[in-house]
């Protein structure tokens, strides 16, 4: 009896705790993170009008020189909007509600506000961040070569916005091209007075700089470019200091990228709560996004934040090879976000929120789409050796995380391998991920992840053909790391 | 093996837990090579330090100028640009080449070669007139890089890292171009080739073969990243200055 009494007590307590019911469609982390949760879409995003673009010259159709860029605006009323101060111009920046392009989505107005510190004798710099690497995404490419003279007026606004005495544009080395493009844009920029002592006649001196890179993907880590902008090997250097107290040269600094500096300009003129009014709160605004692999017509576009994914690949890639049914999967912003496959793409939208709900990321906004017909363990796999290669060497965790990444993923694509190896994969990524001083390490724990959690299947399957098809080889023999593997 | 094992077993035998650790779990450490070449520099016929180099005075000029974009007390930031002028000159990053930069930027050479050997653009190795770097990463790799790979490899008769016998052609797998919209890219010295398919593939080496340079760019009749069935955007003419802009500015 009293045994049975027991047993009712705590049968009774357990059912007193607090029943949570979750939602059937887990909305992610978003939920626990921040109070306000994202209000379901009260309108379509997408369709962006012509004359609401800020790229008039993505394609190169026009001239990319001064003359034409005038012709298409730039360099309206600058000196006006430098006149305003750096308090005015961070307050547009502020309300456009812009969030940084470069893959983290940090929001600009605050970090270039970092920059408002007392002077202390030291200069500031702006160094912006076009050291274009991550598979998948070539946006800032278009805009040096097409409109070069957005960035320089935006390195002069920006500038401004945050007092720098001047500007380094670190771009990729194998951006030959490009590079003059943009040295010409300058110089020209410097002829006509705009930029250089009394920049536009504000009073205000600016100057600015092309410093080429020579090929390593790490050079697009902040703090891995100030090093390699003070000609030393690009490997990143801890926080804190933060560049905005120690950067480059030992000053404040702020790198920025590409397609953030550019778009300011066109902030300032038309108006902060103008550029607010795309997309949905928090991820306002327009955005260049690059879709390539496997769609009928791969192209850069720009479009406005929020737009559907499914919208995106249809309106303006010409859709999936083989039509929407015959996609597999999609890397929404540059390789070093988890893949989503089709079910999840159907109905996403393309900004930083909504794609971190379902547990990926908009990074740089890179589409890339995988249909039917592509290995995913293969496409994953070479994204390995990709970090494997660029890995700086600094930290061990990513040295030797990503090789072994590489060596066991590689295998994973002929399927020679236990099944009890995803959960050590999986394992090694989370000893990567968040070890290392820069995100490299999680940029190549997550595709892993992301594999993993949607295609274990598809890897099973792989090894259990595999284990069928070769009964004669010892799978023991590449378990020297984890004994006792196959018991 | 079983020598090892045998060798291992004896320790575990004598003694204790370390040589149990080796026993079941061989120590695992990469060697780091961010570029693919030899790390380490050894001296050759025609690469060492006894070969003279300097930078011609057009060139010196040039560096003066790249010099001065950094303030006066860190001249060391021009390294990459210096070095890059000096693989300009020469064709190559040799060990003189990396002195002349080391002399000229006044830091002790090891500080350029540690860099030199850090950036994969800097060929530590003589390289062929035409420097192929074909892009072999995740987007390149789904539209067909892996056919273009075994094109140029056929049709040139080398595999990757090596240079045909005629001097014309040194063939590398480079990681991501940034130019994924227009997959498959090979870049080839300082211009991009795009949108490659096999059969243009060889139309661009046989030209090249002949002393011809194609014209950079897409291949396949595409202008620049549109997309290629048509303009879905920017299809008016842009606006022009003035547009939309706030009244108060």
């Amino acid at each position: 009896m009293l045994k049975k009494c027991i047993l009712n007590k705590t049968f009774q307590t357990t059912c007193l705790r607090p029943i949570v019911v979750y939602p059937k469609v887990l909305k992610g982390a978003a939920n626990f993170a921040t109070v306000q949760n994202t209000s379901p879409p009260s309108r379509t995003y997408g369709n962006l009008k012509d004359e609401d673009r800020i790229f008039t010259n993505l394609y190169l159709r026009h001239d990319f020189r001064l003359k034409g860029s005038k012709q298409r605006g730039d360099w309206y009323k600058t000196k006006e909007i430098l006149l305003k101060g750096h308090e005015w111009i961070l307050k547009e920046v502020k309300e456009s509600g812009l969030r940084g392009r470069g893959g983290a989505g940090f929001p600009t107005g605050l970090k270039w506000s970092f920059m408002n510190k007392p002077p202390d004798g030291r200069p500031k710099y702006l160094v912006v961040n076009a050291d274009e690497g991550e598979p998948g995404t070539c946006k800032d490419r278009e805009i040096m070569r097409g409109d070069p003279h957005k960035l320089v007026e935006g390195c002069l606004v920006a500038g401004r916005a945050m007092n720098a005495s001047a500007a380094y544009i670190y771009i990729r080395g194998e951006f030959y091209n490009e590079a003059s493009n943009l040295q010409e844009a300058i110089n020209e920029a410097y002829e006509a007075g705009l930029i250089g002592k009394n920049a536009c006649d504000s009073g205000y001196d600016f100057d600015v700089y092309i410093h080429r890179g020579a090929g390593a993907y790490i050079c697009g880590e902040e703090t891995a470019l100030i090093e390699s902008l003070e000609g030393k090997q690009g490997k990143p250097r801890l926080k804190p200091p933060f560049p905005a107290d120690v950067g480059l040269f030992g000053c404040p600094t702020t790198v920025t990228n590409v397609e953030t500096v550019a778009v300011a300009p066109t902030i300032c003129r038309r108006g902060g709560s103008w550029f607010a009014s795309f997309g949905r709160p928090r991820n306002s605004g327009t955005k260049l996004y690059c879709v390539s692999g496997h769609v009928n017509n791969p192209c850069t576009v720009e479009e406005e934040m929020s737009i559907p994914l499914k919208d995106l690949i249809e309106r303006h890639a010409g859709g999936v090879r083989g039509g929407w049914d015959n996609l597999l999967a999609i890397i929404p912003g540059g390789s070093s976000v988890p893949v989503l496959p089709k079910h999840i793409c159907d109905d996403v939208l393309m900004d930083f929120d909504a794609l971190r709900d379902v547990q990926s990321g908009l990074g740089t906004a890179a589409v890339i789409v995988m249909d039917k017909s592509t290995d995913i363990v293969q496409a994953i796999s070479r994204l390995s050796a990709f970090y494997k290669h660029e890995s700086c060497g600094q930290c061990t965790p990513c040295r030797e995380g990503t090789s072994w990444l590489m060596s066991m993923m590689s295998r994973f694509e002929k399927g020679y391998a236990v099944s009890r190896e995803i959960d050590m994969i999986q394992e090694l990524t989370k000893q990567i991920e968040g070890h290392t001083i820069c995100a490299l390490g999680d940029a190549a724990a997550w595709p892993v992840q992301g594999l993993i959690r949607h295609f274990r299947p598809e890897l099973e399957a792989r090894m259990k053909s595999y284990a069928a098809t070769h009964s004669e080889q010892d799978l023991t023999k590449f378990s020297v790391a984890a004994p006792g593997l196959l018991k | 093996m079983s020598f090892v094992n045998t060798i291992v077993r004896s320790t575990f035998n004598k003694s204790t837990l370390l040589s149990t650790r080796i026993s079941q779990r061989s120590f695992h450490g990469s060697s780091k090579v961010l570029s693919s070449k030899l790390f380490v520099h050894r001296d050759t016929p025609e690469n060492n330090a006894s070969i003279p180099f300097e930078f011609t005075p057009e060139n010196l000029n040039r560096a003066q100028e790249i010099i001065k974009r950094y303030p006066p007390q860190y001249k060391k930031a021009a390294v990459i640009p210096l070095l890059d002028l000096g693989q300009r000159q020469l064709g190559w990053t040799s060990l003189p080449v990396m002195n002349a930069v080391a002399k000229l930027v006044e830091i002790p050479p090891m500080r350029v070669y540690e860099v030199a050997t850090f950036y994969t653009m800097f060929n530590r190795e003589p390289v062929g007139k035409y420097f192929l770097q074909l892009c072999t990463t995740t987007p390149c790799q789904l539209c067909g890089s892996t056919k273009i790979l075994e094109t140029i490899q056929n049709h040139l008769n080398i595999k990757v890292d090596e240079t045909t016998p005629d001097g014309l052609f040194t063939l590398v797998e480079v990681e991501c171009a940034g130019a994924c919209v227009n997959a498959p890219v090979l870049a080839i010295n300082d211009d991009y080739y795009e949108d490659l398919t096999p059969e243009t593939t060889k139309e661009i080496l046989d030209s090249l073969k002949s002393g011809k340079i194609p014209k950079p760019g897409p291949q396949s009749g595409r202008h620049t990243c549109e997309p290629p069935g048509g303009l879905t955007t920017l299809t008016s003419q842009p606006p022009g200055p003035g547009f939309g802009v706030r009244s108060d500015l």
